[in-house]
């Protein structure tokens, strides 16, 4: 074997590519957020599912209800306290939690992911008039 | 050892690409589900048909003025973008000359009014969808419930074999953001992002709340909605007291959008 | 068998860069399509499917074509063919690829492309499309390899094999018999409503797939030690020459139907093509050099005289495969959409974006095409003792 040099230059260039994503980011981690509740959704009171739930849950219900309301026609759903709901990100969700930047992107940010419910459901019904 | 290295590699490929599959399947195992411990219900208020159907009476339309009211407040609604490039264009119900709507029913002499008043033409929500039979993943679908024929947006893939099979022109595909384009937004009804069909949806969303289509509501009694499988119903009578056509039929769709056609010589049309 | 393809000469090397250059400037327009959308393409609400869904369509024909060489050498025995078998199938892989790379990048929304295994729905016809068009490109990819390691090693290949070289055959018919299944089942379509589409399609299938196998044997020969054989190249000529003879056969077929029937909804599309209606007129220029290409092409072809002549040979087989080109991945798909289902007339020509993105992807077909024809050629060499 007379290409050891070449192979180690190989690992080494590897590594550093590999971990490239961790140094690059060192001391760059933020802190995590907390999603702040508006003054409307704290008047409400309750949420269609409990708050635990929704945190680890909400993008499963989300799910769940554009299947429930765009393909069976079912678009109202009951909490366990029988509080009737619309099953609608626009106007159910964001009409309580109508504080998008503070309430959804935070976390989302932090997380990186960028779902698409924004590209046609409206951030926010109340701040568009 | 040659070759014990190279099936051990090619094992290892395998194994790899087994690897990298089970995320996508477990994702998919754990969707589709019904949302758990919560009923879920139609609401009270919402109106239901076996069958949902059309008739417009185009004697009562007289000029192509009477009609830019009803597709105004569609597009209003439903937040259709207005594009100045008409390639790009998105239509949910629009108004065509009567050859247009009826290219095989064209006879040489044609009375006046057929002649002169352009036809409201929107999807025929048929019986037999040639767009459900051709879509690849059931983005688009006929409810079983009343027969509306659906998009799901979140489900398109954008293949566009849906436009092709519709012989009634009645899909758009969003070929941009149509946002910006959008004279001013209903957050009430979502939007739709680029690279999805979309086409009139017989207002589900209203019917869901208790509200006949919007067009219907703007057309000033021209337009009657209601269940083609009823007897009884206001749709019913319509077509059991007039002669009515449908657009293309001898293609077998069986379209649920019905015409009353006949308009012109008669004196009321002239002062109605 | 990958070290065959990774030492080449200069030569070799340069064609790639070539081709990975031109796959480069795609890739830069297809990025902006994803960001834009389908608008950058001259695609419209009348014409939805233009010219990436043409080239998808014309490309499964040149991967069924290959099946020209397959089933005569295993069917009935055609020793001659034994040598270019290997070729017939990597040309499909090549094209097969080209297909799915050509719908890639016609989805709106091409993440989501998985859906269609998700939600698999048996009644479209596209759900089947991707069935067939993956496992033919499995098939190649294992008959191919397997065969062309067996013949590295001197050895024969496994017995388990033959199975799936039987199947690869009716496979190559079933790829381009439901291609188009995808558009001659469509009610309202009258250009595509016709049973012979499927027939048709196969016809242009096996003139241009062997006519651009012969145009690629030519090269082979030129440019390796490998000479796949002057018998070989003219059984081919005769395959393309039925073959084409067919097509233009079924063209007039489908001409006669409409206009002795004189039933407007079937005339007016091909009135579009080759006289123009109310007065759009693009194509027209194009329809008749394809029927001109492919006529001077049968006449050439039919000359025993101009067919063993290898040099007038690959004239034919050029101007055939241009002609095929236009006829079915201009005319076909454009011409099926217009005048549209309210019989307004509303034309579709590609912009540069797509017709960059439409390079792109050949470029791409065309480097699996020359990284698997290195190997192969490099195999028979290595074979003859060179």
């Amino acid at each position: 074997m007379n290409d050891k040099g070449k192979i180690i230059t190989g690992l080494v260039i590897f590594f550093i590519i590999f971990t490239f994503p961790f140094w690059y980011n060192r001391g760059k981690a933020a802190s995590v957020p907390e999603p702040v509740l508006s003054p409307t959704a704290k008047k409400a009171g309750e949420c269609v599912r409990s708050k635990d739930y929704m945190k680890a849950e909400h993008m499963q219900l989300l799910d769940d209800w554009r299947d429930t309301v765009v393909r069976d026609g079912q678009r109202m759903v009951t909490n366990k306290h029988g509080k009737e709901f619309e099953m609608s990100l626009s106007n159910t969700c964001m009409n309580c939690h109508d504080n998008k930047a503070e309430f959804c992107d935070r976390c989302h940010n932090y997380a990186s992911v960028r779902p698409y419910c924004w590209d046609c459901h409206i951030d926010n019904p109340k701040e568009i008039k | 050892m040659e070759d014990s290295r190279r099936t051990f590699l090619k094992l290892a490929g395998v194994a790899a690409l087994g690897l990298t599959t089970k995320p996508v399947l477990d994702a998919y195992a754990a969707s589709g589900g019904k949302v758990p411990d919560a009923l879920v219900k139609r609401g009270s208020k919402a109106m239901t048909a076996k069958n949902w159907g059309m008739v417009i009476d185009t004697r009562k339309f007289t000029s192509a003025e009477d009609l830019e009211p009803i597709i105004a407040v569609c597009d209003q609604t439903h937040n259709i973008p207005k594009f100045e490039n008409t390639k790009h264009e998105i239509k949910w119900i629009w108004s065509a000359p009567y050859h247009n709507a009826f290219p095989n029913k064209t006879n040489k002499y044609m009375d006046a009014h057929s002649h002169e008043v352009p036809f409201l033409v929107l999807c025929n929500h048929c019986e037999n969808p040639p767009c459900v039979r051709a879509c690849p993943t059931k983005a688009t679908f006929k409810r079983e419930s009343d027969g509306i024929v659906l998009m799901d947006f979140h489900r398109c893939i954008g293949c566009r074999f849906c436009m092709a099979a519709c012989p009634f022109g009645a899909r758009s595909f969003n070929f941009r953001d149509p946002e910006p384009f959008i004279p001013k937004i209903n957050p009430k009804f979502p939007r739709r992002m680029k690279g999805v069909v979309e086409k009139c949806n017989f207002c589900a969303e209203r019917l869901a709340m208790g509200k006949v289509p919007a067009c219907v509501e703007a057309s000033d009694g021209a337009i009657a909605f209601g269940d083609l499988d009823d007897p009884d119903s206001n749709v019913r009578h319509l077509l059991h007291a007039n002669y009515t056509i449908r657009r293309k039929q001898s293609l077998g769709t069986e379209p649920s959008v019905y015409y009353i056609v006949g308009g012109g010589g008669s004196e009321e049309e002239e002062h109605g | 068998m990958l070290d065959l393809a990774v030492k080449g000469s200069k030569k070799y090397w340069g064609l790639l860069g070539i081709l990975g250059a031109i796959v480069a400037v795609g890739a830069f327009f297809y990025f902006k399509q994803l960001s834009f959308g389908l608008g950058i393409t001259g695609m419209s609400r009348d014409v939805s499917w233009g010219f990436y869904i043409a080239q998808f369509t014309f490309l499964v024909g040149v991967a069924a074509g290959g099946v020209m060489v397959v089933l005569p050498y295993y069917l009935h025995d055609y020793k001659a063919f034994g040598r270019i078998t290997i070729l017939g199938e990597f040309l499909a892989i090549a094209a097969i690829t080209m297909c799915l790379l050509f719908i890639l990048v016609d989805l709106g929304q091409p993440m989501r492309m998985l859906n269609v295994i998700f939600y698999p729905t048996p009644n479209s016809m596209l759900f089947w499309d991707m069935i067939v068009l993956n496992g033919y490109l499995f098939l190649n990819i294992l008959i191919g390899w397997n065969v062309l390691e067996a013949e590295r090693n001197g050895t024969h290949y496994g017995a388990w094999l033959k199975p799936f070289i039987y199947l690869s055959i009716p496979w190559a018919v079933g790829i381009h018999t439901v291609t188009a299944y995808l558009y001659c089942g469509l009610p309202g379509r009258h250009f595509w409503l016709t049973a012979i589409l499927a027939p048709r399609f196969l016809a242009s299938a096996f003139a241009a797939g062997p006519a651009l196998l012969i145009l690629l044997c030519l090269i082979v020969r030129r440019v390796t030690n490998f000479d796949p054989g002057r018998e070989q190249i003219q059984s081919l000529a005769k395959i393309v020459t039925y073959a084409l003879i067919l097509n233009v056969f079924f063209l007039i077929c489908e001409v006669f139907v409409a206009f002795y029937s004189n039933i407007p909804g079937h005339m007016d599309h091909i009135k579009y093509l080759f006289v123009g209606l109310h007065g759009h007129n693009t194509l027209v220029p194009w329809m008749w050099s394809a029927i001109a290409l492919m006529i001077i092409a049968i006449i050439l072809l039919l000359i025993p005289m101009c067919r063993r002549n290898e040099g007038v040979l690959a004239v034919a087989c050029v101007m055939l495969f241009i002609g095929a080109w236009i006829d079915k991945g201009m005319g076909m798909i454009a011409g099926g959409f217009v005048p549209n289902p309210l019989h307004e007339v509303n034309e579709y020509m590609p912009t540069g974006p797509e017709v960059a993105i439409t390079l792109g992807v050949w470029a791409a077909g065309f480097i699996v095409l020359t990284i698997l024809y290195k190997m192969a050629t490099g195999v028979k060499e290595e074979a003859a003792g060179l």
